[in-house]
């Protein structure tokens, strides 16, 4: 078995499409553990692994924490406020703590955009990041193409369409760059102000109307509207966004006839969906993606403390 | 004590000159200057064969933290810092705490100064009272007790109404006005340049168009106003045209680039290194080329560092958190003759920029070599190789992304009042 040469993930974008095929590969082999009545393996007795959550999570905490202990990893979490980094221990001395303490894996969520790289700079142990601010959410990244490669039995040649707020949306940047290492073809779409700025630099070809992006698309791709961003004046209201950018029955219907429709949740219901397409087991994968989550994750702790070595 | 500076090549862009000539110093002053003079008996005798002798340099746009955050500078490690850098005249930004709004803080800062003894300082005082941007500070008082412009540096006057009338009130003190132009609504929570590099970073933007909407503003208020302005650290190669366009019109606008604005560009923030942070932030390879073509046309007059000392616990943090800013007294000549080396300017003009032109624009009495003048004269070696290495910094700022950077010439040094304030030079072979 091939070696993940790597101290920590960081983002796809860094990553060899040889690596990212070893996780989709590693992480397909551990699906069925999940699928025992007495779902544990020894693999990783004696490991530990520290999920250090700067910002609120559910699905990514419980999907790591059930990774490591279907391993037999002992997993701690820890919820931060990064409120306390005006006040009180910086990053720096969190992760100076830790370190101390030995364990195998730090995995960490953190709203801003490259603490994972400054905390894998300063410790010795491997970093995983679980999403840093608006740039990478690596291992979504990887479970969504472990997804899609389920569904579809490849990704290269797939054209796939993310809709959204593609400007601040980690789970965008990550897919963008590990699909389109893989292969396919990547078009994103949204209002204008949710379209970073050249966009197109990063090798995708960008829309404003969903219709466009969405027309002859093996897979779709939406995103979770956050709703503070009305504030923003970033969209003027939901029953706007929702008429124009909610994906539908209609406007489904111009994708191929197999699309899939993937979201990383969690889902808003009639705005960025709609619930008969969200439920919807002939096209929708989103609890396929949940499933494949712990998978994913099981084999990135996997990797990280040396197996296949 | 009579001083004979000898067989320096003198660069003295005040007068035209570019000669081999020796500089003879009494009472802190320049008392004669020619070729080959004798000296009268008892003269102290330094030979510069092989070096420059250029009008002390002026940074206009420096932050020395004194007082209240003396933690990341003081107004004596910032002068320290200061004539290591081959600078005789600093002119310090009042975003201290308190802020220099009032004739009780600049006084402080010129007894600070005068017991520090290096550097000459002239302090910037406030805009508005607490640099809010509500009510304009009272600049008669400012001025009587030696503020030479005024500003509210990182915290650009928002209101145009305000604006104008500022302008108007300090014109009439012949008080230069200085803008940090950004428009805060259009930079709101950004953290670096807006472009291809902050949408794969996943960091909030600062579109180039905030730096301009004010710069455009402010040539606006100047033209209508019959004012001046002065426009600090030009980012942009749209702040640029602005300026280039509004002095062609007859505007009195001048402008300064800092060395970070035309050494490096926003591709340097890959990597989340925290010394590359700083405001406004590194632009795009085309904004570095339009200020350093800004510099050579003479749209630009200064070459100004934003010295921004910092402590580490303000720049060892999340990139989101950490302070804007670069310790840049001890590497801006360094930065600032590459633009010799690549032929943007020739090194009269360099000197120019970093000494003439930021006296004129401050009107403080430096940046010329003639006879009767002060001996503010810094001593630079164009061909010394050296390497920047913070940790000899004399700031207190620490924070310089151009740590390890090789670079060619500095000044070895810097005579203040014709006194040897610093003395840097190596053994020569």
């Amino acid at each position: 078995m091939i070696k993940l040469a790597k101290k920590d993930i960081l983002g796809i974008q860094e990553m060899t499409t040889e690596e990212i095929t070893l996780i989709l590969d590693t992480a397909e082999s551990f699906l069925e553990i999940s699928t025992r009545e007495i779902k544990k393996v020894p693999t990783l007795r004696g490991k530990s692994v520290i999920n250090l959550f700067y910002e609120a999570s559910t699905r990514t905490r419980t999907s790591f924490e059930l990774a490591g202990k279907r391993l037999s990893a002992d997993t701690i979490n820890i919820s931060a406020s990064t409120s306390s980094v005006v006040k009180g221990e910086t990053l720096i001395d969190t992760a100076r703590n830790l370190e101390a303490m030995n364990p195998d894996i730090i995995v960490i969520r953190h709203s801003a955009a490259g603490a994972p790289h400054l905390l894998a700079g300063l410790v010795r142990q491997s970093i995983i990041n679980a999403g840093d601010g608006a740039h990478e959410h690596p291992s979504q990244a990887l479970l969504d193409m472990l997804t899609i490669r389920e569904k579809k039995g490849k990704i290269a040649g797939l054209k796939v369409a993310i809709i959204g707020d593609i400007a601040h949306s980690r789970v965008a940047r990550s897919n963008i760059y590990g699909l389109s290492k893989m292969g396919a073809e990547v078009v994103v779409a949204g209002p204008p102000t949710m379209l970073p700025r050249e966009v197109d630099k990063l090798g995708v070809r960008a829309y404003t109307k969903l219709e466009e992006a969405v027309t002859d698309a093996d897979v779709v791709m939406m995103l979770r509207i956050q709703l503070e961003r009305e504030r923003q004046n970033i969209f003027p209201s939901l029953r706007e966004y929702a008429r124009h950018y909610c994906l539908n029955r209609l406007n489904l219907g111009l994708a191929k006839k197999d699309v899939i429709v993937m979201h990383p949740g969690p889902i808003n219901r009639g705005v960025e969906i709609s619930p008969d397409i969200a439920d919807d087991p002939s096209c929708s994968v989103i609890l396929n993606q949940v499933n494949n989550g712990v998978a994913v994750r099981m084999a990135l702790l996997y990797l990280l403390t040396g197996g296949g070595q | 004590m009579i001083l004979l500076l000898k067989g320096a090549r003198v660069i003295d862009p005040a007068q035209n000159t570019d000669d081999m000539l020796d500089l003879l110093i009494a009472d802190g002053k320049i008392i004669q200057r020619g070729p080959s003079l004798q000296p009268p008996p008892g003269t102290q005798i330094i030979n510069l064969a092989g070096l420059i002798a250029a009008p002390g340099l002026v940074d206009m746009h420096v932050h020395l933290r004194e007082p209240g955050l003396e933690y990341k500078e003081t107004i004596a490690s910032g002068a320290a810092a200061a004539v290591a850098g081959g600078f005789t005249s600093i002119a310090c930004m009042p975003n201290t705490e308190p802020v220099n709004d009032n004739r009780s803080v600049t006084e402080f800062i010129l007894r600070k100064a005068r017991e520090a003894d290096l550097a000459h300082v002239y302090p910037i005082g406030a805009l508005t009272t607490g640099s809010d941007g509500k009510r304009i500070a009272e600049y008669w008082d400012l001025r009587e007790a030696g503020a030479v412009a005024l500003s509210d540096d990182g915290k650009p006057v928002m209101d145009a109404a305000l604006m104008r009338r500022a302008m108007e009130y300090a014109y009439s003190l012949d008080l230069p006005v200085i803008q940090h132009c950004e428009d805060k609504d259009l930079s709101t929570g950004g953290l670096m340049n807006e472009g291809y590099w902050s949408t794969q970073l996943g960091l909030p933007g600062i579109p180039s168009i905030s730096e301009e909407v004010m710069v455009g503003r402010d040539i606006l208020i100047a033209e209508y106003t019959c004012t001046r302005i002065h426009i600090a650290h030009v980012s942009t190669a749209g702040s640029v045209r602005l300026i280039r366009d509004a002095q062609k019109r007859g505007v009195q606008v001048t402008a300064e680039a800092a060395p970070h604005h035309f050494t490096l560009t926003d591709q340097a923030v890959a990597g989340y290194n925290t010394n590359y942070k700083v405001n406004p932030p590194l632009r795009t390879p085309d904004d570095v080329k339009a200020v350093k073509e800004g510099l050579a046309d003479g749209t630009i007059a200064a070459i100004a560092c934003d010295h921004a000392p910092h402590a580490r616990t303000d720049k060892e943090v999340e990139f989101e958190y950490a302070a804007c800013g670069i310790s840049g007294l001890e590497t801006s000549l360094g930065l600032s003759l590459e633009l010799v080396h690549d032929g943007t300017l020739t090194l009269a003009g360099l000197i120019a920029k970093m000494s003439l032109e930021p006296a004129r624009i401050l009107n403080i009495p430096a940046g010329t070599l003639a006879e009767g003048q002060t001996a503010d004269i810094t001593i630079i070696d164009p061909t010394l190789e050296w390497t920047v290495d913070v940790n000899s910094f004399r700031s207190l700022g620490k924070n310089s992304p151009f740590h390890g950077r090789r670079m060619k010439g500095r000044a070895v040094m810097t005579f203040v009042q014709g006194v040897v304030k610093y003395d840097g030079r190596v053994a020569r072979p």
